[in-house]
């Protein structure tokens, strides 16, 4: 079974083979990469659009007037129309590159916090947050004197997900922003992300998802979220690493003031004060990644043809039967939901440590991720110190994950665990 | 299991990781250092008697792969009863091994960490517990980072 999802979209007949990097052998054995929460392969046709903008189009966008520099700037503002349309963004003005999920989330922090937060408010989290979505809060808290409060994780295994009978008495008047994670990197938990934005919004409050582990393996639709930003990075979704966006709402956007100041952000410079354009360019200074971000173009164009909801379906069977696997192992304690959950699953043993785990399972061609997974506050809560991920994406299989409990099994034995 | 493996997880390291020597809080302890690998999360505690220039009493704990448990424990071991000169010998000796691969003249366990070399990431997880060793020796209250930006 190459596929677990029955689809008659030619697109995903050929979905092997359009990943050059899956066919090595790794220690002598062929390749099984399961770490793709932290990063995916990215297929020959995103390579490619990548060669070719460097071979051919490659010039400075906005400035030039020459031949080269229009193209470019076409291809660029052609991928912002793209992730736009990728995103379902109102306007292609709510997109603005940056370097990832991480850089769009201090974005946020940076300028909306920095202009909007002060003693007395409070920027609420969650306990399942990547450092990504917690360390750019705390700097922002230090700087405003806001307070950090967080919404918890529920069950011993944090099967519960987000306490959301906490959440109303969490939404206090003093909660000016509400950022979480859409999909959680270490537990696999889809979050209820538009039933978070509603309560939010229906305070006055700000939302910010942290798209990293969605925005490559299901239909994400920031009108339907009702989210007011939404930060994602490319290279988790096929794409190249380097280039990923903000999502802001455009009236949020226009009162808020840049965070980088240099070139290509300004409509007036004088030399004791300047003016700026309006969003996104306010918030791009200097010279833009574009050639990263015509690859991110190609990469949405990849995952559509394959069809959001089909990835979203192939990377939760995989998941689940994961997990049903996995839990045949002695004393195996698995992370995060029993049921509906993202393409991901993370698992620790009493006897053995992750990097052990990891350092073997290598031996078998197996690509693993073993430790905190950036969720060092979530591991504390739960006990733990690490854990081991396996992470899918639309090129796994079902095979791979008999190599992956078959692998398992061996270390186990070896350990005498 | 490939060689490289087996010349990392020597039965010496499995043993020590399994049933650690000299593990948990000292309580006559009078210097006590803490090391962490950050980007892996392996911590390590030590805690040591030093009576004039000797170690009367040495343990450790925390949490960690296998080979930075085996190191840890193997270590205590190693320098318990050494003056604060020996055991920085052994240090050098020891990090000789584990960034060279070159076994000691003299048969000593030491030697099982030998194929550490093989995966320079380990690195530093052998030495988690020596470096927190000598801190503890020297004093030294700062936490101890093994991390550098080249790690």
């Amino acid at each position: 079974m190459a596929n677990p999802v029955s689809t008659t979209n030619a697109a995903w007949r050929g979905v092997r083979a359009d990943f050059p990097a899956l066919h090595q052998q790794v220690n002598g054995k062929p390749l099984v990469y399961l770490d793709n929460a932290a990063t995916a392969q990215k297929p020959q046709v995103v390579i490619d659009t990548l060669s070719r903008f460097y071979e051919r189009d490659n010039a400075n966008v906005h400035r030039g007037l020459h031949a080269l520099s229009n193209r470019a700037t076409e291809a660029y503002e052609g991928a912002r129309n793209r992730v736009a349309k990728f995103l379902n963004a109102a306007d292609s003005a709510e997109i603005i590159f940056t370097r990832g999920t991480t850089e769009s989330i201090n974005l946020v922090a940076a300028s909306w916090g920095g202009a909007n937060l002060k003693p007395g408010d409070a920027i609420l989290l969650t306990e399942m947050e990547h450092h990504s979505n917690l360390v750019p809060w705390q700097l922002i808290a230090r700087r405003t004197g806001a307070a950090l409060r967080f919404v918890p994780v529920l069950g011993a295994n944090a099967e519960g997900g987000l306490d959301l009978a906490a959440l109303d008495s969490l939404l206090t008047p003093d909660v000016k922003l509400f950022a979480f994670t859409h999909v959680s990197n270490s537990l696999g938990v889809i979050n209820p992300a538009a039933e978070l934005c509603a309560k939010a919004r229906a305070k006055g409050i700000i939302t910010v998802i942290d798209g990293a582990q969605s925005i490559g393996h299901m239909p994400v639709d920031v009108r339907a979220l009702g989210c007011d930003f939404y930060a994602f990075s490319g290279h988790k979704m096929a794409g190249v690493t380097g280039i990923g966006a903000l999502y802001g709402r455009r009236a949020l956007l226009d009162a808020m003031p840049p965070w980088q100041g240099g070139g290509g952000m300004i409509s007036v410079v004088e030399f004791q004060e300047s003016k700026w354009k309006p969003a996104p360019e306010r918030f791009e200074a200097g010279t833009p990644n574009f050639a990263d971000a015509v690859a991110l173009g190609a990469a949405c164009d990849y995952l559509d043809a394959l069809g959001r909801p089909e990835i979203a379906r192939h990377d939760n069977a995989l998941a689940r039967l994961a997990y049903d696997k996995l839990s045949t192992l002695p004393e195996i304690r698995l992370l995060g939901p029993v049921g509906e959950r993202s393409g991901l699953v993370s698992f620790a043993f009493p006897g053995v440590h992750a990097h052990d785990i990891v350092t073997f399972a290598d031996e078998d061609g197996l690509a693993l991720r073993g430790g905190h997974h950036c969720n060092q506050p979530l591991m504390h809560k739960l006990g733990l110190t690490s854990t081991t991920r396996a992470s899918f994406y639309v090129y796994n299989t079902a095979e791979e994950i008999d190599i992956l409990v078959a692998s398992l099994r061996r270390i186990l034995k070896f350990f005498g665990a | 299991m490939s060689s490289d493996l087996s010349d990392l997880y020597q039965q010496v390291i499995l043993d020590h990781n399994k049933r650690p020597r000299n593990r948990g809080k000292l309580p006559t302890a009078n210097r006590v250092a803490h090391g962490d690998n950050p980007s892996c999360g392996d911590q390590c505690n030590v805690y040591l008697r030093l009576e004039g220039d000797k170690i009367a009493d040495i343990s450790f704990d925390g949490s960690g792969c296998a080979i930075s448990q085996a190191s840890a424990s193997l270590m205590t071991t190693q320098v318990k009863g050494k003056t604060a000169a020996e055991a920085e010998a052994l240090f050098k000796q020891f990090h000789e091994i584990v960034t060279t691969g070159k076994e000691p003249e003299e048969i000593s366990d030491l030697g099982a960490f030998a194929g550490v070399h093989l995966f320079p990431a380990r690195i530093k997880c052998a030495t988690l517990g020596w470096h927190a060793a000598l801190n503890a020796l020297h004093g030294d209250a700062a936490p101890l980072t093994t991390e550098s930006h080249l790690d």
